[in-house]
């Protein structure tokens, strides 16, 4: 009897074990599971379906697959505007939005500047407006009766008004405008916490050595900066190559005049969503993945962020 | 900025969508099961059949639209609807969604099979989408077919396939002339003078001489003044069997003519491009030109955003292309229309027929839309005298222009290709036209071309 009691008590305490062992090796799955469903239903469901639909002609009760069909309509006219149009807005956005913020950034966190905090926020609450009213509040100051507000900025310098979204540059001066006013704060804000994390006794032997202000800025600040700069322009290029709203809204809602404003995203809701083509869309839409891809990754590979740390 | 892969992004919005579609299908099934319950006790208590009627309980039935008027116009009509049938009454549901965000719930809706309305407003550009593929909608011959010839044909040809009707319109769009009374009396000119085109030009270069300002304008990245022209004419942008037709030559003389106005300066290009923009109700407002021509569904634009015109204009057929000619043009248009998810389809069938097809429901659709309703016998009713907004800021006559050009309006062709020739037109070749003063001739051949390619 005893050596049966000692056996049953032994197999509970492995028994135990072995549940403390399984808790072990599930706890961590049961923790990240959230995420993966949401991963799972919200973001690789759809982008396989998505692969799926660009080779078929989706229709009500008759989707079939026609291989490369749509992939081959791509090699058009608009397609190429719309490249152009992402191409020269990122282009453009990335030039104005990496320097400008850095700069603001490092006059902002100078002790000098009074009302630095005042500043700070001004500049960072255009982030947190939604882009649609941020858009029809610039249409219309982009509009082209003579007292609308940048025609009369115009007048006071003697500038005839303009018709500011009929024309293809000034349509994109007045894009890249709405993106700098919404997006310079945010980049700031990365800016700033990462000046924050520069270690302040680099400076202070920098001056001990000698350097002024701008030695210390372009020797220290600038390659202390480089990982957060990485990190800006990445999400920048993405942007440029995501964006729809401010287009979309800058010229109402309505398709904009020859193309100027044409997007890539904007050429997915066109076809899939106006003419009601979702294969043809879904093909855009693999294809700006792409896209986005490549660049991005040439920017990584150029910035040496895949190289070993010396 | 946002660092998402965009088809992520639109893949899982369009999961949403379905998502959120499922809970409406849910309430659908809901709605069918309160009303076979209700079958149920009304044989169980009723004494006799008759005698049931009057303790039915209400069917629940959806609408989507894009215009807050409609919905409160189906909701009046659900409420007449509910006084005429006491034997089967209605609870509807309507709501008003944003118009690009409507099309796009309710196509995608269809595709996926579930969260669509019973009932929906489908804007006729967006009506070739709706008939891709095998049809999802519920075919409506049977309330349409009797009623005919009571009504302007035109407007359900527009929404119909292979023979089949889908969709019932608000109104003709019958297009009109606006005329600014003040400014033509400033020049002296005679608006009932004006009855052909080229008396356009000549009174026209009387009024700018006069008064400094254009006599018309036109849409400068728009449809509503080079479609109607030439609808008048006879022709169109895509021809019956849904070929492009953008460069035929009559086309191109209208489109000729219209910039040798805009040349002169008799006609000027909207400000914003278009008749229905912020700034061009402002240039109105401000007597900026003596007239537009507009559909008559634009009425509403000067009662309730260019008020300051009040009394002042006056609506007048179009002037035709030669002795005799059309003066009129059947422009834009919504149909109603039922979907093959409904559960209540005879229902919705009934009470759509009551609202868009009956006499009083197209004599709601003047007084509550100001619209010019397709049931042509009601344009001579006495109801359309009576005194509205409409009637004090245009005067009695309204209807009486109507009549005059009742037979004078041609169909128009809305086709698969549709979609596609609309933003051609709108947003290459018209800018080309009116703005950088192109040869009209060579920008319809080489919009007819990518058409054609495209095609």
């Amino acid at each position: 009897m005893p050596t049966v009691v000692t056996d049953s008590t032994k197999n509970k305490l492995a028994g135990r074990r072995r549940s403390k062992l399984n808790m072990q090796i599930v706890a961590p799955y049961l923790f990240v599971m959230p995420f993966i469903l949401s991963f799972i239903v919200f973001f690789s469901y759809p982008l396989i379906q998505a692969m799926l639909m660009s080779f078929q002609e989706v229709l009500p009760g008759e989707t079939r697959y026609i291989g490369f069909d749509n992939y081959k309509k791509l090699w058009n006219e608009d397609f190429f505007q719309a490249l152009y149009n992402n191409t020269r807005y990122t282009f453009w956005t990335v030039v104005v939005l990496i320097p400008l913020p850095m700069a603001l950034a490092v006059f902002l966190n100078s002790k000098l500047l009074a009302g630095r905090n005042f500043f700070r926020s001004t500049l960072f609450i255009p982030a947190l407006t939604s882009v649609v009213v941020a858009g029809i509040i610039f249409r219309l100051m982009f509009g082209e009766l003579d007292n609308s507000l940048m025609n009369s900025i115009l007048h006071l310098v003697g500038i005839p008004s303009q018709k500011w979204l009929q024309s293809s540059s000034l349509s994109m001066l007045a894009l890249i405008i709405l993106a700098t006013w919404r997006w310079v704060g945010i980049n700031m804000l990365y800016y700033l916490s990462a000046l924050q994390n520069i270690p302040k006794d680099m400076y202070e032997s920098a001056s001990l050595d000698g350097a002024g202000p701008i030695r210390s800025f372009f020797s220290i600040t600038l390659p202390q900066l480089k990982p957060i700069t990485i990190y800006v322009t990445t999400i920048s290029i993405y942007g440029g190559y995501a964006m729809f709203t401010e287009s979309y809204m800058l010229w109402g809602g309505k398709a904009s005049p020859q193309g100027i404003g044409l997007t890539l995203v904007g050429y997915i809701y066109q076809q899939g969503f106006e003419y009601f083509d979702l294969g043809f869309g879904a093909a855009i839409g693999i294809t700006l993945l792409g896209i986005t891809l490549v660049v991005s990754m040439l920017q990584l590979l150029a910035s040496g962020m895949f190289k070993k740390e010396a | 900025m946002r660092n998402k892969s965009v088809p992520m992004a639109l893949s899982a919005v369009l999961l949403m969508l379905t998502l959120a579609g499922c809970g409406n299908s849910n309430g659908n099934n809901n709605a069918g099961k309160e009303e076979n319950a209700q079958g149920q006790t009304t044989t169980n208590t009723g004494t006799n059949q008759t005698g049931t009627s009057s303790t039915a309980e209400p069917v629940k039935l959806t609408l989507w639209t894009f215009v807050e008027q409609h919905q409160k116009f189906y909701e009046s009509m659900a409420e007449m609807w509910n006084q005429k049938h006491p034997e089967e009454p209605i609870e509807l549901e309507a709501t008003t969604i944003p118009y690009d965000d409507m099309h796009t719930k309710l196509l995608l809706a269809l595709q996926s099979g579930s969260g669509a309305p019973d009932l929906a407003d489908v804007e006729q550009s967006k009506f070739p989408n709706f008939v891709k593929g095998k049809p999802q909608l519920v075919e409506l011959n049977d309330i349409i077919e009797p009623e005919l010839p009571n009504i302007v044909k035109s407007r359900v040809d527009i929404y119909s396939s292979d023979d089949k009707y889908y969709g019932i319109d608000f109104h003709v769009g019958a297009t009109v002339m606006y005329y600014n009374k003040e400014i033509l009396d400033q020049a002296g000119v005679n608006p009932d003078d004006i009855k052909l085109w080229s008396d356009v030009e000549k009174y026209g270069k009387q009024v700018l001489e006069k008064t400094g300002k254009p006599f018309i304008t036109f849409e400068g990245n728009g449809n509503w003044s080079w479609w109607p022209a030439i609808s008048q004419r006879n022709s169109d942008q895509v021809d019956q069997d849904g070929n492009p037709t953008v460069d035929a030559q009559v086309n191109i003389d209208t489109m000729n003519f219209f910039q040798k106005l805009v040349q002169e300066k008799i006609a000027a290009v909207a400000p914003g491009v278009g008749h229905d923009t912020e700034e061009y109700k402002g240039f109105m407002n401000n007597g900026g030109a003596a007239s537009v021509f507009m559909p008559f569904w634009f009425m509403g634009r000067f009662t309730d955003e260019m008020p300051d015109l009040k009394g002042k204009m006056i609506i007048r057929p179009m002037p035709a292309w030669e002795e005799g000619g059309f003066r009129s043009a059947g422009m834009g248009g919504t149909a109603t229309t039922i979907t093959n998810q409904s559960k209540h389809i005879d229902l919705a069938k009934k009470f759509t027929a009551f609202a868009k097809l009956s006499k009083e429901g197209n004599i709601e659709i003047w007084k509550q839309l100001g619209f010019d309703p397709i049931r042509t016998e009601v344009w001579s009713d006495p109801a359309m005298k009576e005194a509205n907004k409409f009637t004090a800021y245009f005067g009695d006559d309204i209807f009486d222009t109507l009549l005059e050009v009742k037979d004078e309006i041609n169909p128009v062709n809305i086709r698969e290709i549709s979609p596609k020739v609309f933003d051609v037109v709108r947003n290459d070749a018209i800018p080309q036209i009116f703005q950088q003063m192109k040869d009209p001739s060579t920008v319809l051949k080489e919009s007819q071309e990518k058409l054609v390619q495209q095609k």
